[in-house]
This record gives C-alpha cells, sequence and structure tokens, in this order.
C-alpha cells in the first residue's frame, strides 16, 4: 500500500474475550496519504502493525454496510471516513454503540438479524403468481413512494446513533422500522396487515421519542426517523378508527 | 470452550450518562427539559383562569403577583425556553410528517420547517394584537 510521509495515531477500543475483562483502548501510528479511508488505516495495522485485530469489512464503497463503527463517538461507514479529516488528531474507532461487542471492532448483530426476518422483508403478493403471468408492473411514481427506504443498507448506524435502543434492546428500532415501511408502501405487496402487529406492538414504533439522529447519521439518506414516525401515525389511527374499520390490527 | 473460558463473551457497554457524549443527545435533552417550561406556562394560565373566576379581589392579588420583579424574570426565562422548544420542534418535525407533494415535486424539510416557524409566529402576533387591543 502506498503511503505518505504524514503519520497518524488510530486509537481502537480492543476487546479480546479471550484474554481482556472489558475493552482497552490500543494507539497505532499509522502512516496515510490524503486519500486513505479509516478503513484502509485499519486495514494497513492489519496487515503490517498488528495481524490480531478484527473488523468487518467488504465493499469499500459504502454498498455493503459492512464496516459501521464509532468513528471519535460518531456512528459512521469506515470506508466513507477520510483519515485527513482528523489529522493532526488522533482518530477514537470503537465497535458500534448499543450492541455487544463480539471483538475488537466486531459486534454481534444477530438481534438486528432477528428483527430483519420478523419484519418479512420481501414482497408478499396478493395471491400467487405464475410465471406464464409475466413481470408484476410498476409505475415511476408508485416506486417513488417507496424508493427512498430501500436504500438502506443495513449498516446498523441508526441503531448506534438511537438511545433508545441502547436503552432497551427490544425496541423493533429504526432500520427495521425503515424496511418494513418500505415493504407496506410498494404496490406489489400485500403482506402489511402481517406486519402491521410488530409496528403497534409496546416494542413498535412507540419507543421512538423522535430523537432524529438515525436519519442524520444514515449514510444512504433513508431517513429511518421518517418511517418510524409516519408508522406511529398509521398505529393510532388505526387504534382510534379500530370502530370504523373493525379490520385494524389494534386489538 | 478453551481453558482460559468461553471464546465467545460477549461485552456490553453501560448506557451510563449516554446523554452527555454527543451534542445532538444534549440538544435532544434541552429540547425535552423545554416541554416542562411549557407545562409551567400553561398552569401559569390555569392559576389565572382560576383567580379569575374568583372575583376582582383575586384577580387584582394575582396582577400584583405577574407583575412582581422575579416574576416578569421567570417569564422571560420561559419565554427563552418556549422559543428554544418551538425552534428544535419545527425542525425535527419533517422527520415526522407523511411525504407532502406540491406542483409534482415533494416540499423539502427546509421549506416545513419555515412555513411551521411561520405559522408560530403569526400566531403569537395575532394572540398579542387581541390581548394589546383587549387591554388598551
Amino acid at each position: 500500500m502506498n503511503t505518505g510521509n504524514k503519520v497518524i495515531t488510530i486509537e481502537v477500543l480492543r476487546y479480546r474475550p479471550e484474554q481482556d475483562t472489558a475493552p482497552v483502548a490500543q494507539e497505532y501510528i499509522v502512516p496515510f496519504t490524503d486519500d486513505m479511508s479509516v478503513l484502509q488505516g485499519l486495514q494497513y495495522i492489519k496487515d503490517e502493525l498488528d495481524g490480531t485485530l478484527s473488523f468487518r469489512w467488504s465493499c469499500r464503497m459504502a454498498i455493503c454496510g459492512s464496516c459501521g463503527m464509532m468513528i471519535d463517538s460518531v456512528p459512521k461507514l469506515a470506508c466513507q471516513t477520510f483519515l485527513r479529516d482528523f489529522y493532526p488528531n488522533t482518530v477514537r474507532v470503537e465497535a458500534l454503540a448499543h450492541f455487544p461487542i463480539e471483538r475488537d471492532l466486531v459486534i454481534v448483530m444477530d438481534d438486528f438479524m432477528e428483527k430483519l426476518d420478523s419484519i418479512k422483508p420481501y414482497i408478499i403478493p396478493e395471491k400467487p403468481r405464475a410465471l406464464s403471468e409475466g413481470e408484476y408492473l410498476q409505475t415511476p411514481a408508485e416506486r417513488d413512494l417507496y424508493e427512498q427506504f430501500s436504500s438502506c443498507i443495513n449498516c446498523l448506524l441508526c441503531y448506534a446513533a438511537c438511545p433508545q435502543y441502547g436503552l432497551n434492546s427490544n425496541f423493533i428500532g429504526p432500520g427495521a422500522m425503515a424496511l418494513l415501511h418500505r415493504y407496506n408502501l410498494d404496490n406489489r405487496d400485500s403482506g402489511k396487515e402481517q406486519r402491521m402487529p410488530l409496528v403497534h406492538a409496546e416494542e413498535g414504533v412507540f419507543n421512538c421519542t423522535a430523537v432524529g439522529y438515525c436519519s442524520e447519521v444514515c449514510p444512504k439518506k433513508v431517513d429511518p426517523a421518517n418511517a418510524v414516525n409516519i408508522n406511529k401515525t398509521e398505529s393510532a389511527s388505526d387504534y382510534f378508527l379500530r370502530f370504523v374499520t373493525p379490520k385494524g390490527a389494534c386489538k | 470452550m478453551s481453558a482460559r473460558g468461553p471464546a465467545r463473551r460477549p461485552f456490553v457497554r453501560s448506557m451510563e450518562g449516554w446523554w452527555r457524549k454527543n451534542p445532538y443527545f444534549i440538544e435532544y435533552m434541552v429540547h425535552e427539559g423545554t416541554a416542562l417550561f411549557v407545562a409551567a406556562y400553561a398552569l401559569i394560565l390555569l392559576i389565572s383562569i382560576t383567580c379569575l373566576a374568583r372575583g376582582e379581589a383575586a384577580w387584582n392579588q394575582w396582577l400584583a403577583v405577574l407583575t412582581n420583579p422575579l416574576c416578569i424574570f421567570v417569564h422571560v426565562l420561559l419565554l427563552v425556553g418556549f422559543l428554544y422548544h418551538t425552534w428544535t420542534w419545527f425542525n425535527i418535525m419533517p422527520r415526522t410528517l407523511p411525504p407532502i407533494i406540491m406542483n409534482g415535486a415533494r416540499v423539502t424539510a427546509a421549506t416545513i420547517t419555515r412555513t411551521g416557524l411561520a405559522a408560530a409566529l403569526i400566531a403569537s402576533l395575532i394572540i398579542f394584537i387581541i390581548a394589546a387591543s383587549l387591554a388598551s
């Protein structure tokens, strides 16, 4: 890897379960050029300084959502954050907040995977459709309704930005709710009735107190806070209109 | 399981003092805190109405309390809290609304915030003008 003359200190909050009882900070001096991301800094450490450092990464271009971490206490994608923006100060990196640390910068994300599964993140057609019937048709206007929410890359920065999730991990959280909303808005989908009980539930949208930081940190401009809050209105109208339209999911 | 213990031992970090760790959370807590200022002013209005209902003597006594410098100072503090609450409330408003489409385009967050602030300003002015005309 080409590196320049400049060096930057990267402080990593390390946790090696086989030897540490709690996370400890470790500093590395990393040579860097202005085009190097924090992810590349970590790769330099792993390749040249300390092969025991663990972190997740894949695409290097803000598509895969693997390299989310706290960078100077802010949830960011390491591939999208540049070392030059911190120089000459130390860059502090830590595993994504509000998730258990598996090892170093790797979090345990099982909780989110279960939540993602629970919202049925796929199109549920009204009735089975044979291949011979051809594709589903959708106008650009119909697509525009949900397009923003379909940009979610499951990077979990929004969960690391949500204090309500940190305080109570039963909360379904911003990312899963944005994806739930994405499928509910899709005109090819008829699964809304199956998904709404999750919205209405104790751990559903009303755990959100509109902090709004989830949308601030989202690298794909999904605005999960918007999805959560639109569903608060939906849930409330379902509750109050249940006598008029008794098909609602609020019992 | 190794001799030193299980290989997997996920570490859960404490949430203690979470709101002090990020300027965004501090602002959120101040915003939520200023809701108490709104509640306090509602209480002042409620006391005013109760005094008015109890007759002229009670009302005049209450007016004397309201014109006390300490009470005016409290009102100024409440006003500052109100203004901050209004500003932050309308800033978060675009995140709470479904998309509003006008002339084929989605109304921007900045427009929603500006409209909300303008509505609050106009409503305050109308109330102020009515109050001023009743007082004169």
